[in-house]
């Protein structure tokens, strides 16, 4: 799960991590006071999940009243886009003020998960503020690695490690590790799968400030992260995304016209394959998981149906635990209830399939039977052609 | 002959009192799994069908010698669970639980390390040896038994579709290997590769991959350095868009690594025969075994 910049940066101030002043301005009247409390220059930061807001103009400094009263007029509001939001951008609700900063030097500093040696790993570069993955592509020997045993838990030399690989004067090197001792225990015990920031800084005071903050936190652990659970903000997600998360399916929307269901992430990812390779582009990943019943199956179509764009659907399904009689039942009541207004291709397989073919043959519907995967590609083919 | 389970396999179930855990025991019972005991903390002296639950996962490989476990246990405490397994000296540990936290599974991998458990998932459907020993939650019927394929796979009803195939095409599989979908687990395909490399009657595999991390890129490496016996990949979402997690924990295209692309270009390099389109996996089998 994604967090915002300013939510990012209460959990980094919870951790002694230090960050600018900032007040959280929702609406562009807000400004006025964030500019008595803060004082001037202020910088104006659009809050939304995609990176690369100073691009796209979602960052502006400002340093008169009127600069700020513009910034947050001009932001809030737009639609920004960046490299991340795709064509269509990302509409900013909210924009973070924050007190100007005098900067030294900029660096990059983040953790990770790794899964490759099942550690958490510091990487850090003296070339702040720029892509890391630009800096890693044209000089990696400026990027440091340090991998940590979670069992063992943060130590002098890895500090020691990143500490020297930065570059730093003595009296900064000191705050660098208190930093990332406190780094590495917020990021370790409130379940963070990705903590970065980018650029940190050190200031003329020779102060280290977290000037930006990027954290993502594993889905898995919001059981017991439930502070963080709340940081969720629905105006970022997908409607038709939060709409699925309700009924526990797993669905993502995309941009082609051949809705899909299957049971498995990974069927689901070779489906929504099998529905390229047939010319044709696949409108949504959507697994509606083992333990489906008739009713997840009939909230899966009506999700699939809600996007304008889907001119057919295939339905996979390999039955294990999700049995073929159960999917078939759930297509029938979905079909009298919403209506399928598309063609849909049935391919079935696995436990109990000839009760399943057998009420989807009895049911009248109009469906279009398929029996192997290469059978269905056809049929796909077939129906986004008409 | 098979890899990591057979007939002399002596399984407990962990979690064997919940819903799902009283299903598939029954069902891995069914199949003629070797199912020795339970284990539910507090349920300790009852019985699930004729099936003797104990306390912990100690007592239970006390009294009954049990060498595997299927964790069937919330994801709250299914990470302990597996210690408790690895720690009781059980030497295979199954877990199917989906939704581990990342952070649980980076102690648990760095600690099993330091034992001799090997752990098949999380995330998983489990192993199974057809017409031998069943640990898991696939469906039984699809599977054949007497090789000669081994399968081994990052996804669950993906896998059924490959041994579907495969069984349609007259192929037995020895041993097929659910390694799971999160990002951090135990067995992994290199594990799975040299096991049937060494085992008699596999001769050949067929390997099930995902975008996500770069397990498939080490694998290929290292069937090209160790591996006489053919190769059959396929890999999963070559049309999924970067930066989302496809379902799985672990599937997810981040900063340009984790492609399809990059995986089946790289297992091509390696002389890994590898499936385009899944309608046709069966026969490409067919094509490489002849």
């Amino acid at each position: 799960m994604k967090i915002h910049e300013y939510q990012a940066k209460e959990l980094f101030r919870a951790y002694d991590i230090a960050v600018p002043a900032g007040v959280l301005c929702e609406t562009p009247e807000a400004i006025d006071q964030a500019v008595e409390q803060l004082g001037l220059p202020l910088a104006v930061k659009a809050q939304v999940h995609a990176g690369g807001r100073g691009k796209g103009g979602g960052v502006r400094v400002a340093r008169t009243l009127e600069d700020a009263r513009d910034a947050a007029a001009a932001i809030i509001g737009m639609k920004l886009v960046t490299l991340q939001t795709g064509a269509q951008g990302t509409t900013v609700h909210k924009v973070l003020a924050e007190e100007g900063v005098s900067i030294k030097n900029e660096l990059y500093l983040s953790f990770i998960v790794n899964r490759d040696d099942a550690s958490v790993t510091i990487m850090a570069s003296q070339d702040g503020g720029m892509d890391i993955e630009e800096v890693a592509a044209a000089s990696p020997e400026r990027i440091v690695k340090v991998a940590i045993n979670p069992l063992l838990g943060i130590q002098g030399y890895h500090v020691r490690h990143v500490v020297l690989g930065l570059q730093l004067e003595p009296a900064v090197a000191k705050k660098c590790g208190a930093m990332l001792r406190n780094l590495y225990r917020l990021f370790t015990s409130r379940d963070c799968s990705l903590l970065e920031i980018n650029p940190l800084i050190v200031t003329e005071e020779d102060d280290l400030i977290a000037l930006d903050a990027k954290i993502d936190i594993d889905s898995n652990a919001l059981y017991r992260q439930k502070d963080i659970a709340a940081m969720r903000d629905p105006l970022e997600e997908d409607p038709h995304e939060l709409e699925a998360a309700k009924y526990d399916l797993n669905y993502i929307k995309l941009d082609g016209t051949i809705g899909n269901m299957v049971n498995g992430a990974g069927l689901a990812m070779a489906t929504m394959d099998i529905i390229k390779q047939a010319g044709a582009e696949p409108a949504n990943f959507l697994d509606v998981g083992g333990g489906a019943d008739a009713e997840k199956v009939e909230n899966g179509f009506r999700i699939i149906l809600s996007d304008p764009n889907v001119k057919g659907i295939l339905i996979n399904i390999f039955g294990g635990i999700l049995r073929c009689d159960v999917l078939a039942q759930g297509v029938v009541q979905a079909a009298q209830t919403i209506g399928l207004g598309v063609p849909v291709v049935v391919r079935m397989e696995g436990t109990n399939v000839e009760e399943g073919r057998r009420i989807l043959a009895e049911s009248g519907l109009d469906l279009i039977n398929a029996v192997t995967l290469s059978d269905a590609a056809e049929k796909v083919a077939g129906i986004s052609g008409r | 002959m098979a890899i990591f389970a057979d007939s002399s396999t002596r399984l407990i179930v962990q979690g064997i009192t919940g819903q799902e855990g009283q299903f598939h025991t029954r069902q891995c019972i069914a199949y003629g799994t070797n199912v020795v005991a339970g284990v539910t903390p507090g349920k300790g002296g009852q019985k699930m069908d004729q099936v003797q639950v104990f306390n912990s996962v100690l007592e239970a490989r006390q009294a009954t010698g049990a060498n595997s476990s299927m964790i069937f246990v919330p994801p709250p405490f299914a990470a302990e669970a597996i210690l408790e397994a690895a720690d009781a000296g059980i030497d295979l540990i199954v877990c199917i639980t989906e939704g581990i936290p990342v952070m649980d599974m980076l102690r648990v991998k760095n600690y099993l390390a330091t034992t001799d458990s090997r752990l098949i998932g999380p995330n998983c459907p489990g192993i199974i040896t057809p017409g031998a020993c069943k640990i898991g939650i696939m469906p039984a019927s699809i599977h054949q038994s007497g090789g000669p394929f081994g399968v081994v796979s990052r996804s669950g009803t993906l896998t059924y579709e490959v041994v579907h195939q495969l069984s349609q095409e007259g192929f037995g599989q020895t041993t097929c290997v659910g390694i799971g979908g999160d990002p951090v687990n135990g067995t992994g395909f290199i594990d799975c590769l040299e096991a049937f490399e060494a085992d008699a009657d596999t001769k050949a595999v067929v390997l099930v991959g995902e975008i996500g991390g770069s397990a498939e890129e080490e694998a290929a490496a290292w069937i090209k350095e160790n591996m006489s016996k053919p190769v059959v990949g396929f890999i999963a979402g070559l049309t999924a868009p970067p930066g989302r997690r496809m379902g799985h924990a672990g599937a997810i295209v981040s900063g340009g690594s984790g492609t399809a692309a990059a995986k089946i270009e790289a297992m091509e390099a390696a002389g890994i025969n590898v499936c385009r389109d899944l309608g046709t996996l069966g026969r490409l089998c067919k094509e490489v075994y002849e």
